[in-house]
């Protein structure tokens, strides 16, 4: 039995105590729901499954909230969220959470994994999709230039890179997020990042040789 | 003879074609020597560039998708620059890869500190359940590298270096062999700094024994050994194992002395055997800093046994 979207708020609830969720809780929220509703195919341990990998692990109650809405893990975990014996952190770790393809928390690293990702799949001959999830101020790192700069020119078309973008970025991007991986030979393109049907669309671009990026706007943090 | 890091060419480019889960990262260091192998595996040969927290995220990539990572650059670049990434992107996801540098400590002092990682072991030390094969010669560090690529999914650090014995001495990979047996005190001989160990205690009553693995640590072949007092020379930052020959004794009373690598800038260029020279740890240094170590322990034949009657 899985669960709406309307039901989210609920589920988070179970962590926060709270029905109602600020912007920097919920601004993962649609672009979460739309890609583990719409787009992953596979489950958890499935050598063909898509894997996603949430790189900005910072707030992660929608994607727990997400996973439990997918049956991907027991509804129960959330309850417990931040306690000692909590599969549940306020940074995920994989190795707690099967469905969790990576641990995150220091920022950087969801990128460069999911690029190596790419590769062991590209070398086994498995066309799984790759997706990962940063945000704006996580783009400052420079572990992810390293990255998409080299995803760029392999030209790995089953990486997928969602941006949400909170205009949190301490120097903002100038001339815009899309810009740089454009730069870099990716496709990408910018959304409203509440916008499901917006949302899909993008993530269900086709991009032929090249690695797609969407940066999903969502209202400015502060 | 070739080096170590030829021998690392030669062999990886074998293993490549041995076994498909292995995959090869560079970050251009070593690269062109790799052209061959990097046509046979396109997908598997992977050279991003001069970006080593790529080089180590990259590597964790593969793992997670169940492959065997060896991943290779100066030690510098490949320990200590990208730390943060062996700590999250391996250790942390519980996923593993094989580490190969090259330059160790002080290979290339016409290269000055920027090239120079004697700290790169103690920096492992912070993090759980890492081998650490210390190879002392390129036979040796053949057998260590096929070891550590056949090593299930553990992280295995393969530190290589220019500097080597004359012979190659195969220990089972993470057992000490026993060199020569004394009565005073142990010394152990790490990796390459084995020839200038056994020269400088060629005329003294102690026992040799050499680490070609320092990690996991021998500790019951260093209790075999029946001594207390004991000397560890590394090619690596002086103290590094310290702590687990400390460990190996802990419920004795002992004395350790740990020769190695001076943390202090050292700003000199020249060659290798200056830099182990003013280290303290060619042949002469070695013995010196073993007889004063020695000595102290067991005062002259003389006042020994004055103290003894003194106290009864």
């Amino acid at each position: 039995m899985t669960t709406t979207y309307a039901e989210l708020p609920r589920l988070m609830g179970r962590m926060t105590g709270a029905e109602k969720h600020g912007p920097a809780a919920t601004s993962t929220l649609d672009a979460l729901w739309v890609l583990y509703d719409r787009v992953l195919r596979g489950t958890p341990g499935d050598p063909d499954r898509d894997r996603f990998l949430l790189s900005k692990g910072h707030g992660p109650m929608a994607y727990y909230a997400v996973l439990a809405a997918k049956d991907l893990m027991p509804e129960e975990w959330l309850d417990g969220f931040g306690g000692y014996d909590s599969p549940l952190g306020h940074h995920p770790d994989r190795v707690l959470i099967p469905a969790a393809e990576i641990a995150s928390g220091s920022l950087g690293h969801g990128l460069p994994l999911a690029v190596g990702t790419a590769l062991g799949l590209r070398a086994q001959g498995n066309r799984a999709a790759i997706w990962t999830l940063i945000g704006d101020a996580e783009f400052d790192e420079g572990s992810n230039h390293e990255a998409l700069a080299y995803a760029g020119a392999l030209g790995l078309d089953r990486l997928h890179t969602i941006v949400i973008d909170n205009s949190s970025a301490s120097h903002a991007w100038s001339g815009g997020i899309a810009a740089r991986f454009a730069a870099h030979g990716w496709s990408a393109e910018t959304v409203d990042g509440h916008d499901h049907e917006a949302l899909y669309a993008a993530y269900t671009t086709p991009h032929p040789g090249r690695p797609h990026a969407v940066i999903a706007q969502v209202e400015p943090k502060n | 003879m070739d080096t170590m890091r030829e021998r690392f060419i030669t062999v990886t480019t074998e293993l490549l074609t041995e076994d498909p889960r292995t995959a090869l990262v560079l970050a251009d260091i070593s690269a062109a020597s790799f052209g061959q192998a990097q046509q046979a595996h396109p997908d598997r040969v992977l050279n991003v560039g001069i970006r080593e927290q790529l080089l180590i995220g990259v590597a964790g990539g593969l793992a997670l998708t169940g492959m065997r990572p060896i991943a290779h650059t100066f030690a510098s670049f490949l320990v200590e620059r990208p730390f943060e990434q062996i700590k999250l992107d391996l250790t942390h996801q519980g996923v593993g890869a094989v580490l190969v540098s090259a330059l160790g400590s002080y290979d290339w002092p016409a290269g000055g500190r920027t090239h120079m990682s004697p700290g790169d072991v103690a920096l492992l030390d912070t993090l759980p359940d890492w081998t650490i094969h210390v190879p002392g010669h390129p036979d040796e560090a053949e057998a260590l590298l096929r070891h550590a690529v056949a090593d299930g999914d553990r992280n295995v650090y393969v530190r290589l270096s220019n500097h080597s014995n004359h012979a190659p001495h195969h220990a089972e990979p993470g057992r000490f062999l026993t060199m020569r047996q004394g009565s005073e005190a142990t010394v152990i001989a790490v990796g390459p700094m084995l020839d200038a160990v056994l020269a400088a205690t060629a005329d003294l009553d102690v026992t040799v024994l050499y680490a070609s693995t320092v990690r996991p640590f021998d500790a019951k072949t260093l209790r075999a050994t029946g001594h207390t007092d004991v000397v560890i020379v590394e090619p690596y930052l002086a103290g590094t194992s310290n702590n687990e020959v400390h460990q190996a004794l802990a419920d004795l009373p002992h004395r350790v002395l740990g020769l190695g690598v001076p943390k202090a800038e050292h700003r000199h260029y020249g060659s290798m055997d200056e830099h182990l020279h003013a280290y303290g740890l060619d042949a002469a240094g070695i013995r010196e800093q073993i007889l004063k170590f020695t000595t102290k322990q067991q005062p002259k034949q003389q006042p020994k046994q004055q103290s003894k009657q003194q106290s009864r």
